[in-house]
């Protein structure tokens, strides 16, 4: 149980791809204008990465190592296939808001990544959960960045949720501050750096403040980033 | 001994080569078939999202036969600024022709090409105007979507007969529409385009509403002889 339990922290907190591994930048800064946006690339690309480790897992010893690389990106490229087509067939609003980054999940190092540094050496139940994990943990930051931006951008939380959702769910629409103008910066690409950078100082502050409580001995702190 | 190494690699080689073929075929087998699957609700959902948009601008009063099905085709003309060839779908009650709607593209927006739905009732007025895409700036020069404000609605009923040339700008430029303040460029091209795709329904009024697409028939380019 424990190992189970080193994963789900790995994922969320000490190994967060968004704030701590930094990969897959490019869909974290292109699309997390707003908090729903953020939401839906993060649980399509937890999916992905869950079925990516579930589908590489259990063939992983009949896949030699030279050929490891292209088999891995076959096995991802057609599983976000399939996931593309299937949001374009049963959820065509949410495809055109999502669409071009979908198939783009297929170029998130992220996915590779887990499945070559998890998938290709672990049995199936890890990984499966080892790529659910990581994938939850990357969509906590995408919403946060999207909630941050939109909130702060257009003064808005959950705008969009009806293109998920249908037309009946445009009521949870929050408007948290009314007669907002916008603050256009945020929306812009530049608010995604300037946010993803307090997301990582702020996650940096908490950790070093953990781990200063722990130890209570004057060893130098290590900065949280690796990579 | 060096044959013997040599036949080696080439078995390896061969090995390798035929799992990559073997996962190559799993992979675009599932692909073959998920795409069968999703092929039929992909078309629906895509002609229900269309149609949707249509009603937007024709409502279902104004015709009797199925919209997307009674189609011509538009060669590539600069009024329309389409680069190739798009569709014109016409609506008709009882066998009378009430209106067609045209993709028109405005090439002069604030950062690059903003694509318009006109529709265009049988005498020339304006039944309804949509943006289908766009890149300008979110937040400032999205107005002209219909999910931002209803600031393209002020199309609705115009023709050129019942306004003028001059009219046919923002009140900036001594016309009679609304834009807003720092955005001026993005509502002088889609209400140009607007305008040129007036003056192509003058010109093409008849072969819109003859013809059609199964047999065959299609808007020529027009000759560069005027202007």
């Amino acid at each position: 149980m424990s190992e189970y339990r080193g994963i789900v922290e790995n994922g969320l907190w000490k190994q967060n791809p968004g704030v701590v591994q930094l990969l897959g930048l490019c869909p974290t800064l292109a699309v997390t204008t707003t908090l729903v946006n953020g939401l839906s690339l993060g649980l399509a690309t937890a999916l992905v990465m869950a079925a990516s480790n579930g589908a590489v897992s259990p063939v992983r010893r009949y896949i030699p190592d030279e050929i490891r690389v292209p088999v891995f990106i076959l096995v991802i490229a057609a599983l976000v296939t399939v996931i593309d087509l299937s949001i374009n067939a049963f959820a065509l609003p949410l495809h055109r808001v999502l669409g071009i980054f979908i198939p783009l999940i297929v170029v998130n190092c992220i996915v590779l990544a887990r499945v070559e540094s998890f998938a290709a050496k672990n049995s199936p139940v890890p990984s499966v959960l080892d790529g659910l994990m990581m994938g939850l943990g990357l969509t906590l930051v995408l919403s946060m960045l999207g909630g941050m931006r939109e909130l702060v951008g257009k003064g808005t939380l959950l705008s969009g949720i009806d293109l998920a959702l249908g037309p009946q769910a445009a009521q949870f629409v929050i408007t948290v501050i009314p007669d907002y103008h916008g603050f256009l910066l945020a929306v812009l690409p530049p608010g995604a750096f300037i946010g993803l950078g307090l997301l990582i100082a702020g996650r940096n502050w908490v950790e070093l403040r953990r781990e200063a409580a722990a130890k209570s001995d004057n060893l130098p702190l290590t900065p949280a980033v690796s990579h | 001994m060096a044959s013997l190494m040599s036949n080696e690699i080439v078995r390896h080689a061969a090995r390798t080569a035929m799992i990559m073929i073997a996962f190559a075929t799993v992979g675009t087998s599932l692909l073959v078939y998920i795409h069968e699957l999703t092929k039929g609700p992909i078309a629906e959902s895509e002609a229900a999202a269309r149609m949707m948009l249509f009603r937007q601008i024709v409502p279902d009063s104004m015709h009797d036969n199925p919209l997307l099905e009674d189609v011509i085709e538009v060669a590539p003309d600069a009024m329309l600024g389409n680069r190739s060839v798009t569709r014109a779908y016409r609506a008709r009650l009882a066998g009378e022709p009430m209106a067609v709607i045209l993709e028109s593209i405005a090439p002069d927006g604030y950062s690059g090409d903003i694509k318009l739905l006109v529709a265009i009732r049988a005498d020339g007025t304006i039944s309804g105007v949509r943006v289908l895409a766009h890149k300008e700036t979110p937040g400032l020069g999205d107005y002209i979507d219909i999910a931002r404000s209803s600031w393209i609605r002020q199309f609705d009923g115009l023709s050129l007969a019942n306004r003028a040339a001059e009219h046919w700008k923002v009140k900036k430029d001594g016309g009679e529409f609304d834009y807003v303040a720092g955005a001026t460029i993005t509502p002088r091209a889609v209400i140009g385009a607007v305008r040129r795709t007036l003056e192509y329904f003058e010109i093409h009024r008849e072969s819109l509403f003859a013809g059609s697409v199964t047999t065959g028939d299609r808007i020529p380019q027009q000759e560069q002889t005027h202007e």
